[in-house]
Formats: C-alpha cells, sequence, structure tokens
C-alpha cells in the first residue's frame, strides 16, 4: 500500500514527530511505499539541521535524515509554514536576503501543492499531529 | 497527475484565534483548489467559530482571515459543513455564521448558500464518504 505522511507537530514539544517516523519505518520495513512525507504547520522544524538535543536523548532530526537516505524518502517542508517559522534552505536564504540557511539534509522545502498532490497519489494519508 | 478525482474533506476543530491552525488550513484549501479534486470542509468542535460574523481582531494583533470564507466559492469550494450539535454546545445559531453563498454554474448562476448544517451523525456519513481526510 502506498501512504502519504503528515507530521503537523513540533519535535520534542510533541509526539507526532516520533509517531510518524516509527509509523514510517514500519511501513517500508513491511514491504509497503511511503512516497512522501509532507512536515506542516510546527512539523516544519523537525527539518532544522541546527537543533542539538542532549545526547542521551534521542535525535529527531538526525532520524530522520538517515531514514531518508537509507530508503530514498521524499521528506518535504512546506515553504510557507517554513518562512513563518524561520526555517530556510540555501535558495530561499539567497533569494529572501538571509544570512543563513537551516535545513538538514534529506529534507526538501517545497509547496503546498505537494500536500495535496500526496493525497491524490496515495491510497493512505496519515496525519500525525493533535 | 493522476486522472481520478478524489473527495477531500478538510476538518476544521479548532477555533480562529489562539492557535495558527486554522489559517494553516485555510492556507490548505486556497492551493488545493487548484487541483480540481472534490473539496468538502467540515466545521465542529471550536471551529464553527471560524464561521461567526463580524469578526474584529484589532485587540489581539493579528490578521482577520474570515472574509476569506466568503471568496471560496470562486474557488468552486462550496460545501461547507457545519455540525448542529457544535453550535448548541457553544450557544450558537446558524445566525451567527456569515453569509456564504457560491453560484452554481448548472443552475444558471443561481446563488445558493455554501454552509450547510448538518446533525452529528449526518458528519459521520460526511466523513466516512471521503477519500482524503485532512484534520486541522
Amino acid at each position: 500500500m502506498k501512504f502519504g505522511v503528515v507530521v503537523s507537530e513540533g519535535p520534542y514539544t510533541h509526539q507526532a514527530s516520533d509517531s510518524a517516523y516509527n509509523f514510517v519505518k514500519a511501513a517500508l520495513e513491511n514491504g509497503h511505499e511511503v512516497p512522501r512525507v509532507f512536515f506542516y504547520h510546527d512539523g516544519v522544524n523537525v527539518g532544522t539541521r541546527l537543533s542539538i538535543p542532549p545526547q542521551d536523548e534521542r535525535n529527531i532530526q538526525k532520524n530522520w535524515t538517515a531514514l531518508a537516505a537509507e530508503h530514498d524518502l521524499d521528506l518535504v517542508i512546506c515553504i510557507a509554514a517554513a518562512q513563518r517559522r524561520g526555517l530556510l534552505d540555501e535558495n530561499e536564504a539567497s533569494r529572501q536576503g538571509k544570512d543563513a540557511n537551516n535545513i538538514s539534509e534529506g529534507f526538501r522545502i517545497s509547496g503546498l501543492g505537494q500536500l495535496i498532490e500526496m493525497g491524490i497519489q496515495t491510497d493512505r494519508l496519515m496525519t500525525f499531529g493533535d | 497527475m493522476d486522472e481520478k478525482i478524489k473527495k477531500f474533506l478538510y476538518v476544521n476543530r479548532k477555533a480562529p484565534y489562539g492557535t495558527i491552525y486554522a489559517l494553516e488550513a485555510l492556507e490548505v484549501v486556497l492551493i488545493g483548489a487548484a487541483f480540481d479534486q472534490d473539496v468538502s470542509l467540515a466545521f465542529l468542535d471550536d471551529g464553527v467559530f471560524q464561521l461567526v460574523k463580524n469578526q474584529k481582531t484589532d485587540g489581539i494583533g493579528v490578521k482577520n482571515f474570515s472574509p476569506t470564507f466568503r471568496a471560496l466559492g470562486d474557488y468552486d469550494v462550496t460545501k461547507l459543513f457545519v455540525e448542529q450539535e457544535s453550535l448548541d454546545e457553544r450557544g450558537l445559531t446558524a445566525d451567527d455564521l456569515q453569509d456564504i453563498i457560491y453560484e452554481d454554474e448548472d443552475d444558471d448562476w443561481a446563488e445558493k448558500p455554501s454552509i450547510r448544517i448538518v446533525s452529528r451523525a449526518e458528519m459521520a456519513d460526511v466523513m466516512a464518504d471521503q477519500d482524503v481526510v485532512l484534520s486541522f
């Protein structure tokens, strides 16, 4: 089965991104496809590479980057939600005249159309949020 | 893109202000309208407050986005299901909500109301009938 996954709450504050990670991992290990994971609302903060959680805690951002590398996942951060919250890739930083970018490897920034397209093209849309 | 038209339901459960969910849900609806899918919106729990008329947000310093709901008809988003019980529980009636209308192209562009008040049981049927449900 093809699952589309939405993450709509921020890391560490809320369990949503952990549950989504565990779901995606289990789905892939059981032979399902996850063509895309879409990060919206505060969920976009999962895509920063600048977080430094304590060493004895899980590293949510790194876990996603590793899973993306292993399974060639498409991790999409909503551009409108990201701009409000200060998440920028290199292109956006230069386009907006900002002096830094902070997107983790394995993530990309794109539009809300990617969310709708995911709903159209998958068999089930799973939302992990509040 | 896949040719099949899917039924999308956007479920609005939160008050318009206090959190960003309602505003960012509406942004999804507006972008999604370009995809020519069969779109419905559901308003329940505190989400019914999103449609209340005469909203004024000057005092809290955030944008009043409620007029945007009246433009949805131009995007072919014409089915706004509002749960009766959620209105009742909050002391609201249909008269407290904005008039939101659309022009029905299949009926000589007659103006019709987009808001449809449904019972909780009917709302469950609306939800069961969907392909994609996005909850905010």
